[in-house]
């Protein structure tokens, strides 16, 4: 790779021991991408924390906060002293929610130790977003922005909806990248990859956030990690669905980048989106391809028993929180049953601010910040059988956590936390 | 004994040799992975309940969460890591995860590994030159 001259410098040590680790492993990873050259960035978004137990006992056996980073962020067994970030860096989802933590079953000095480092990544100068969604709480890029963002929903969310540019990036290089400035110039960062490669044509009307999590199911599955280009969409979605369509086709499949014709910022024709490019093929999406969509996303659920359902998969926002505080009113969570929100904490803050919590503990129901079920391994003791609104989620929550998992809308979830049923079907 | 002599591009360099694990299906890191035995766990994968640890791990790439190099990074560490990957579709997620797990790498193959090594095979991988020899098994 071509190195500009602050990037040598770095990697010659002139600027401290961390920063040429982290250019170590930057120029390691650009190497075996085969990218020329690296590109600056002033927003990342990683995972800097010690929260699942590997890592806290890494952290614990190795010296403390320094050793986690210098390991699990820069690939370095040798512990060096972290510096102040270099650029805007904000943190993702963490592993548990200290405010939930005795609900969440995590003993008190897990928690000690998390706001412990929860206190060390804040003095690195890291921004305590502890989101998936922090576009949702005011990290929003600029239309051809250069990013080094981690989250799979998130990094499809901005490349696709926002227009900024970025790779998934992983906690290794979103590190290198924070101390730094820099991530490698490859993959979505470059016009020409971001041009649309398969064609989507709808024969059926998508209209609620689960129908747009099916359809970024099924259509993940087919592409892989290419880019699909979506035509026929005549009533534009709103942030949740988009958020629930990327999660979803991130997870079936690795999709990053992709474009709704006369309605995302890079396709306001199809052939905008697809340039000088033809579509390698031609995919159609009706009732047929729907159905398996929903089988595929309910293939672990057996037992119609609902212990627990989980809501907030990417996190939700102050909208969704008030659908169902709707759905709630003059209800109650089943006492065989859970019903568990997740949403940044900030949003949390504006739910309190308008009420929300308030309705939703009310009804037996909780709500949560900083983490999920999936990432921080949470759920109510003895879970067996959960449901989700989110295709992401009981995709990864029956391999992660052994359980069965439904998936259906938002009234499906929620009326079955309220009866302990399942009784979602496709209409 | 037949050999066949597979020539790519490093992704990580060193050598290392083993049996073959192959997959036609690409790989999830977290949530798609226990990297603590290095198991497959994804529902519908057809690795599941297979770990690649101590093989030649032979797959088309990665996909789904940016958590897939932090996830072969703890596998590593916990001596479970892939002894060689040979993939054929480079992302961010697999380049990173193959440079963090020290596992040598090679893609870009002169012909698809996928078509040419079956589970069981011997494979010799010299990431640094992108030489990967196969031995069958009889």
């Amino acid at each position: 790779m071509k190195l500009a001259a602050d990037e040598q410098e770095m990697l010659d040590g002139k600027r401290g021991k961390a920063r040429q680790k982290a250019m170590d492993l930057l120029l390691r990873y650009g190497e075996a991408l085969g990218a020329e050259r690296f590109v600056d960035t002033s927003n990342v978004c990683g995972t800097v924390g010690a929260s699942t137990p590997f890592l806290r006992e890494y952290g614990q056996a190795h010296g403390g906060m320094d050793a986690v980073f210098s390991e699990f962020n820069l690939d370095s067994a040798e512990v060096v002293e972290i510096p102040q970030v270099a650029v805007r860096s904000a943190h993702l989802q963490q592993g548990i929610d200290p405010e939930h933590a005795e609900r969440q079953g995590i003993p008190l000095e897990v928690v000690r130790l998390h706001r412990k480092g929860e206190a060390y990544t804040a003095g690195l100068g890291v921004q305590m977003l502890n989101t998936c969604a922090p576009y949702t709480v005011g990290n929003v890029p600029a239309r051809g922005e250069h990013c080094a963002w981690m989250e799979s929903s998130a990094v499809i969310y901005i490349n696709s909806v926002l227009g900024a540019r970025t790779n998934a990036e992983g906690r290794e290089s979103a590190g290198c990248a924070m101390l730094t400035g820099k991530i490698p110039y490859w993959g979505y960062h470059l016009d020409d990859n971001r041009l649309g490669t398969h064609h989507v044509e709808l024969d059926i009307e998508v209209e609620t956030t689960a129908d747009w999590g099916l359809l970024g199911y099924y259509i993940g599955e087919v592409v892989q990690d290419r880019v699909p280009v979506i035509s026929g969409v005549h009533q534009a979605p709103d942030l949740a669905r988009l958020k629930h369509f990327g999660a979803a086709a991130a997870s079936s499949g690795g999709v990053e980048m992709y474009h709704l014709v006369g309605i995302t910022p890079e396709a306001p024709t199809r052939a905008a989106a697809f340039g000088r490019k033809q579509p390698v093929l031609e995919i159609r999406y009706g009732k047929a391809e729907r159905r398996l969509a929903y089988e595929r996303a309910n293939v672990t659920g057996k037992s119609r028993d609902v212990d627990f359902v989980m809501l907030g998969c990417p996190h939700y926002t102050l909208e969704q929180i008030g659908d169902v505080c709707r759905l709630l009113e003059g209800k109650r969570v089943h006492e065989n049953s859970e019903l568990w929100i997740f949403t940044p904490r900030q949003t949390r803050q504006l739910a309190d601010a308008k009420g929300y919590t308030r309705i939703i503990e009310a009804a037996g129901a909780h709500l949560m910040s900083d983490t999920c079920s999936a990432l921080g391994r949470v759920m109510p003791k003895g879970t067996r059988v959960a449901a989700a609104d989110s295709a992401k989620q009981s995709h990864y929550l029956p391999a992660i956590m052994g359980v069965e998992c439904w998936f259906g809308t938002t009234a499906d979830c929620v009326d079955a936390a309220v009866t302990g049923r399942w009784s979602g079907g496709l209409a | 004994m037949t050999t066949i002599v597979l020539r790519g591009r490093k992704v990580v360099g060193g050598r290392a040799e083993g049996e073959a694990l192959v997959t036609r299906d690409r790989i999830s890191g977290w949530g798609g992975i226990d990297p603590r035995t290095g198991t497959v766990i994804e529902t519908r994968h057809e690795l599941k309940g297979i770990s690649f640890a101590g093989k030649v791990l032979v797959f088309p790439g990665a996909k789904g969460s940016s958590g897939w190099s932090s996830q072969f990074h703890i596998a590593r560490l916990a001596g479970k890591a892939p002894l060689a990957m040979l993939f054929n579709e480079m992302t961010t997620k697999i380049a990173l995860g193959a440079v963090v797990a020290h596992s040598p790498s090679v893609t870009d193959f002169d012909r698809d590994p996928l078509e040419v090594i079956e589970n069981g095979d011997w494979v010799k991988v010299d990431g640094d030159l992108g030489i990967v020899e196969i031995t069958k098994k009889t």
